[in-house]
């Protein structure tokens, strides 16, 4: 029966079953682990009172349960933690202390064995801080001045109010200081180049330097009123600060200026979490980063791969279509075709590394810096095009997505029956009539797919990037309200990139992990989403032709 | 209705202007050539790529040049024949010191005299000996007299920009003072020295009544006194000082080489200065020939010792087996048959001249083992010979007396097939190898550019990945093509494309920091997982032959990928939880120790096994898609056929459809290894980048691409660096584009054949 079962060769078949079955679990698993690990870091956890066993003295630790471990007991005892024979498993808590400012750390194990006693007080705060992460302990009181105004109960209501107050002050100043500030930087800088091209023209003299000079002396008495009020902003943020009690019980006082939020997460309904949660993903899609990428938002790098993504879809779309075009409407198939397919095919399979080695080499260095020469010899030394930015990063990868283009675009115009390019030529249609008027509008939707893959791969590609524009903190967006408003040769932050520099160059990874995987999260839902749709429109559009065709 | 009609008219009324057909068939022909262009387009595009890489790392590959520019008569040739020629790093000025003890400053390209000035030496005092400072590039000379005192002077240039235009004048200095220094007390002369030179303390060895002594002046620097005192350690050596014509000391005042004419090297251990310690005593050139050039390699750690049959081999410290530090001979150049008289180092790359006696000169890159210039100079015998110190200058002093100045063009003496390719024995190192290890914070380093280890790496990495993709996706391939039910299909084809379109990164950031981390925590589990899943799913598969008939019926076929979903999931969860029991009872406790100490496997926890899984993962739906669209496509009827004669499902497939098909799913492997190949981000992210050589699963790796990524930011634009990355990038594009080409043509060739099927 077995001898016959194997024979039959039917254990193989479901070998290969298993082989299908272990691919999809390994997607979905991937997306699981991503969207597990990625929603769950804006939800308010429990703030923990641990009282713990350490060295014979009893501490009090207080914290987010973050992550549990188990060890064998031999590895626990090949470590050097002293193991009694009836225990086999060491487990240990990862508790997020936070506090960096005074113990030096964010994160501590502690042994489950040693703890004495686990509880949630409804006063423990949560202060999310713009420096040295999050601080974890008991409100005690809030100053104004120096001077204490309110403590014990009273001071959660009056500290709330103080807050909302304290957030509208820093918003101001954060105004102030990028757009009003920023924009007489920059109106400066460019006043100083005017100054050096007519220079280097030979056409700088006394009413120019007057002209100049007027504009300068008229931004630097701007200047001059937006640091009277950034100086009375300033004033007025420092003046309130908390004070809070550390597990040690520690008194620490904290500036107001420098907090972001405070909560009791303790003490929280389900409605509250979710208004909390709610206020950190907004934060997380709006903000800038804070501490080095490793909290507050992601904005920046949001903005960079949209602009990045829109300035390659507007280069790959008439190259792709028109290759495309050629391949199927103009080429006679033969050598050349094939030679083009060929190119096409290898376009596609070349790394993208080697595009990121030839856009540095080629777009950046020798375009850019002959652009630099010829157009830009005012701003020398300093480089304008002659360094990796925006619109090196987008030709680089339009070229890395050409392909997509191209054989979508040629599928599509595959599947439109021959009938229909005869019938406009019989009524006395050009080619490029036949063409602009009906080939092309009907293949219009496999454009559109293959653009839309183009998209996809260009905003998961990071390689390539890090040689030809993208950086980790941009001070700049690659669009603003200053003349010419898109700055093709700023340099951008990318998410994909900011994954990778986050998770692997930050210096607290720990800290940093859960904003990677909620990036992560952001990025597989934009991708799995293009091509999703992608798929959908080319299955509707293969309908669409089956039934055209019978 | 009739409105109609009249816009009929009105447009037919503007068609027949002839002046318009003309603008359409115009339009028309316009955008014939514009699609044609944008066609041919794609081809210039991976034309240009190819080239512009290429036109990067031809530089590499062209050997250096020298071409004549001026000779002309030895300036002040009646101060005394010439010991040492300097030259600054404009090759604007050069210097000759004389044996009478003057210096002249000249004008490099005509030979003009700028400045001539006398060494303090005093009155009534001979010069008995003289040599070079070590370092070389501080400038630094010490002439030996014959009261047994010594002199330092050191020449020195000042860069000024007057009118916009640069005037460099050279002056000479003192720094261990004007007056001459007490070096042997018994006021013998000195007959032979050498010196290093540092700010903090200086040490002199010289040669003096048959005896080599060691100086050492330290200055101490008091707080109240401005002139800082110097204090002196005063030692004699024990070994024999007969014959030794060359005494070299090494910028870290380590290590003393004594070399004697007739081919004696001692090399003594002078760390402690109060007692040196005589490490060593051998022979270098083969018997009856002669040393008669010696000069350290820029960064002191080996000697070039030219001998009379003219070769010039280079001597490394190494430790050998035993710990012990010995000269080792590295590598020798044959220059020619004549008695190399000069070899002079490069001061910033391991490359040297060597010149001569009938006037032969020769440039070499010591590492590269590359002779990269041979050219006759003059046709006198040569008396001195100077590179520039950025090596794109020469001057020669001829005894006709006649100073040739040639300008050398000599941009990436550093590589050759050998130093990309093959061992190398690198300075200080006990054996050749294999490295990449391509800068250093310091002048003097030896850069290593062998992109053996990458390549090596690359391919590991690529091997791994396909350890698991292959199984995986052509299993599932078949499968899905063959065996699946159309309804479960639309499904699993989109989720396996979605597999693909997963960004790289994400992969990589999974791979090291969640999935590398959980592998070191359950290795166990991983390997049980390797067993029990087949297990489990065979065990399922047999008592699902055992299921009731009625139940049976019920299930429509094709779904078994689906019911095995569960079944999968339960064997992992029993593979994991069993892990830690299972390591606790075969393996002490820890299967990652076990290896360590009953293997000698180490394993680090971003190796290639994590690489290949998630690599694996990235290129199983490359691998799927194409090898499932070449099973599917498949013509109906040869299975038809052969399942009419009898043939089980299997069968069909195993021995028709894989058979027909087979060109496709190579091709589809070849096409996913390419992937492989080039990826970057999930390397760069799940291994540590260290380029080694070792073929365990259980240690990390760099690949080509990831070099590229962790270096090119860094690397100076045009350097050799760059180049080599350039042609890491290269050999990347190379490789993939023949195996997509092939991979290609084969699919071509197949869709023929099924088309004529």
């Amino acid at each position: 029966m077995m001898k016959l079962w194997f024979k039959s060769g039917a254990p193989w078949i479901w070998l290969n079953a298993a082989a299908v079955s272990v691919c999809l679990i390994m997607v979905v698993g991937v997306l699981g682990l991503i969207v597990a690990r990625g929603i769950g870091h804006f939800w308010p956890g429990q703030v923990i009172q641990f009282t713990y066993q350490d060295e014979g003295q009893v501490k009090t630790i207080i914290g987010e349960h973050v992550d549990t471990s188990i060890t064998p007991a031999a590895m626990a005892k090949s470590s050097g933690i002293t193991m009694a024979d009836t225990e086999e498993t060491l487990v240990q808590y990862l508790v997020k202390t936070g506090n960096r400012d005074v113990t030096g750390g964010d994160f501590r194990w502690i042994q489950e064995r040693n703890i004495k006693l686990q509880e949630a007080p409804a006063n423990l705060v949560v202060v999310e801080r713009r420096e040295w992460g999050n601080f974890y302990g008991e409100l005690a009181a809030v100053k104004e001045n120096g001077q204490v105004i309110a403590s014990g109960q009273e001071a959660w209501s009056v500290l709330q109010s103080k807050i909302a107050g304290v957030l509208t002050l820093y918003n101001d100043i954060a105004h102030l200081e990028k757009k009003e500030v920023g924009a007489i930087n920059y109106t400066l800088e460019q006043l100083r180049l005017e100054q050096k091209s007519l220079q280097l023209d030979n056409r700088w003299d006394e009413s120019q330097e007057k002209r100049i000079n007027d504009k300068k002396a008229a931004l630097d008495i701007e200047y001059k009123q937006y640091q009277v009020q950034l100086a009375e902003l300033y004033q007025q943020i420092r003046r309130d600060s908390l004070v809070a009690k550390t597990q040690d019980g520690a008194e620490v006082e904290i500036s107001l200026s420098k907090v972001v939020r405070v909560y009791q997460p303790n003490t929280m309904s389900f409605f509250d979490k979710t208004v909390h949660y709610g206020a950190k993903l907004f934060e997380f899609l709006t903000d800038d980063p804070r501490e080095a990428n490793t909290e507050g938002g992601i904005f920046p790098a949001i903005f960079g791969t949209v602009m990045m993504v829109m300035m390659m879809s507007v280069i790959v779309t008439p190259f792709g279509v028109v290759a495309a075009v050629y391949l199927r409407e103009y080429a006679k198939q033969g050598f050349t075709t094939r030679l083009i397919r060929i190119a096409v095919n290898n376009l596609a399979g070349v790394p993208s590394i080697v595009y990121g080695v030839f856009g540095l080499g080629f777009f950046v260095y020798i375009l850019g810096g002959n652009i630099d020469r010829l157009f830009y010899p005012e701003s020398a030394p300093a480089p304008v095009f002659g360094t990796p930015g925006l619109l090196w990063a987008s030709i680089t990868l339009a070229l890395l997505t050409l392909p997509v283009v191209i054989v979508s675009t040629e599928e599509g115009l595959a599947r439109i029956p021959k009938a229909i390019r005869e019938g406009s030529l019989a009524l006395g249609a050009t080619k490029l009539e036949t063409l602009w008027r009906t080939v092309l509008p009907m293949a219009s939707p496999a454009m559109m797919t293959g653009l839309i893959l183009a998209v996809a791969r260009a905003a998961g590609e990071v390689a390539p990037l890090m040689l030809v524009g993208v950086v980790k903190l941009a001070p700049t967006l690659p669009l603003d309200g200053n003349y010419p408003f898109l700055h093709l040769d700023r340099k951008f932050m990318h998410l994909g990139f900011h994954i990778y520099d986050v998770g692997f160059q930050s210096p607290n990874v720990e800290a940093a992990r859960p904003l990677v995987y909620a990036t992560s999260l952001l990025l597989v839902l934009v991708i799995v989403g293009l091509n999703l749709a992608a798929i959908l429109i080319r299955n509707h559009l293969r309908e669409k032709y089956r039934a055209l065709e019978g | 209705m009739p409105e109609i009609i009249k816009n009929t008219k009105k447009s037919a009324s503007i068609r027949i202007s002839p002046a318009y057909q003309q603008w359409r068939l115009l339009k028309d022909k316009l955008a014939r050539y514009g699609v044609v262009a944008g066609g041919l387009g794609v081809i210039v595009a991976i034309v240009l790529i190819f080239f512009y890489l290429l036109y990067v790392v031809y530089p590499l590959f062209i050997s250096a040049s020298v071409e004549p520019v001026d000779h002309y008569a030895a300036p002040e040739s009646a101060l005394g024949k010439t010991i040492l020629l300097e030259m600054e790093e404009q090759n604007e000025i050069a210097a000759r010191f004389t044996e009478s003890g003057q210096v002249v400053f000249f004008d490099v390209a005509t030979g003009k005299v700028v400045l001539t000035q006398a060494v303090a030496i005093p009155d009534g005092v001979k010069i008995t000996s003289f040599s070079q400072g070590s370092p070389i590039n501080e400038g630094a000379v010490i002439y030996g007299l014959s009261d047994g005192r010594a002199i330092v002077v050191k020449h020195q240039y000042k860069a000024t920009y007057p009118d916009n235009k640069r005037l460099i004048t050279p002056s000479l200095k003192y720094p261990l003072g004007e007056t001459p220094l007490v070096i042997d007390t018994t006021g013998a002369a000195l007959e032979k020295i050498a010196v290093k030179i540092g700010s903090d303390a200086s040490t002199v060895i010289v040669k003096s009544a048959g005896k080599i002594r060691l100086v050492n002046f330290a200055k101490e620097q008091s707080l109240f006194a401005d002139e800082a005192a110097l204090t002196r350690i005063d030692a004699v050596l024990e070994v024999s000082a007969e014959n030794v014509e060359t005494i070299l000391v090494d910028k870290d005042e380590a290590n003393l080489y004594l070399l004697s004419a007739d081919g004696r090297l001692s090399f003594i251990d002078i760390s402690n200065k109060n007692s040196p310690l005589l490490r060593q005593e051998q022979n270098v050139v083969t018997a009856g020939q002669k040393i008669t050039s010696v000069s350290f390699l820029n960064g002191d750690l080996s000697l070039l010792i030219g001998d009379s049959s003219g070769q010039v081999s280079q001597w490394s410290m190494i430790r050998d087996k035993l710990n012990r530090h010995t000269m080792e001979k590295i590598r020798a150049f044959k220059v020619s048959d004549k008695a190399v008289v000069a070899i002079n180092a490069e001061q910033r790359r391991k490359g040297f001249m060597a010149i001569d006696t009938d006037g032969v000169l020769g440039i070499y890159h010591s590492t590269a083992e590359r002779q990269l210039i041979k050219q006759q100079i003059g046709q006198a015998q040569p008396v001195a010979a100077v590179l520039s110190p950025r090596a794109n200058g020469l001057l020669v002093e001829l005894a006709d007396g006649q100073m040739h100045f040639w300008r050398v063009d000599n941009e990436h003496p550093e590589v050759s097939i050998k130093s990309l390719w093959q061992e190398v024995w690198y300075e200080s190192y006990p054996k050749p190898d294999y490295i990449w290890q391509s800068s250093s914070a310091s002048n003097d380093f030896e850069p290593k550019y062998s992109l053996t280890p990458l390549v090596f790496g690359t391919l590991k990495a690529a091997f791994y990945a396909m350890w698991v993709a292959i199984p995986l996706a052509l299993m599932g391939a078949i499968y899905t093509a063959y065996f699946m039910a159309p309804g479960m299909r639309i499904y699993v084809k989109p989720t396996i494309e979605i597999m693909g379109a997963l960004p790289t990164v994400i992969l990589g950031f999974l791979a090291g920091l969640w999935l590398a981390p959980f592998m070191e925590a359950h290795l166990g589990g991983i390997f049980a997982l390797l067993m029990i899943l087949p297990l489990g799913v065979m065990l399922f598969a047999y008592a699902w032959l055992h299921l009731p008939k009625k139940l049976a019926q019920k299930i429509p076929e094709g779904w078994g990928a689906a019911f095995l979903i569960p079944v999968i999931l339960l064997s992992g969860w029993f593979a994991f939880s069993i892990s830690i029991p299972l390591e606790t009872w075969l393996f002490n406790g820890s299967l990652r120790d076990w290896f360590k100490s009953e293997l000698g496997i180490g394993y680090d926890q971003r190796n290639a096994l994590v690489v290949g899984i998630a690599m694996g993962f990235a290129v199983i739906p490359t691998i799927f898609s194409i090898a499932e669209d070449a099973i599917f496509s498949v013509p109906k009827h040869l299975t038809v056929g052969s399942l009419a004669l009898g043939a089980t499902p299997w069968q069909t497939m195993s021995r028709v459809v894989l058979l027909t098909a087979s060109p496709g799913i190579f091709s589809a492997v070849m096409i996913g290894f390419g992937r492989a190949v080039g990826e970057t981000m999930i390397v760069l992210m799940a291994t540590g980048n260290t380029p080694v050589m070792d073929l365990s699963v259980f240690q990390g790796l760099r690949t080509l691409a990831a070099n590229i990524a962790v270096e090119m930011p860094e690397s100076e634009v045009d350097s050799t660096h760059y180049r080599i990355l350039f042609l890491a990038a290269l050999v990347l594009f190379v490789f993939t584009f023949i195996f997509n080409t092939l991979a290609e043509v084969i699919r071509q060739r197949l869709r023929e054949k099924y088309s004529s099927l």
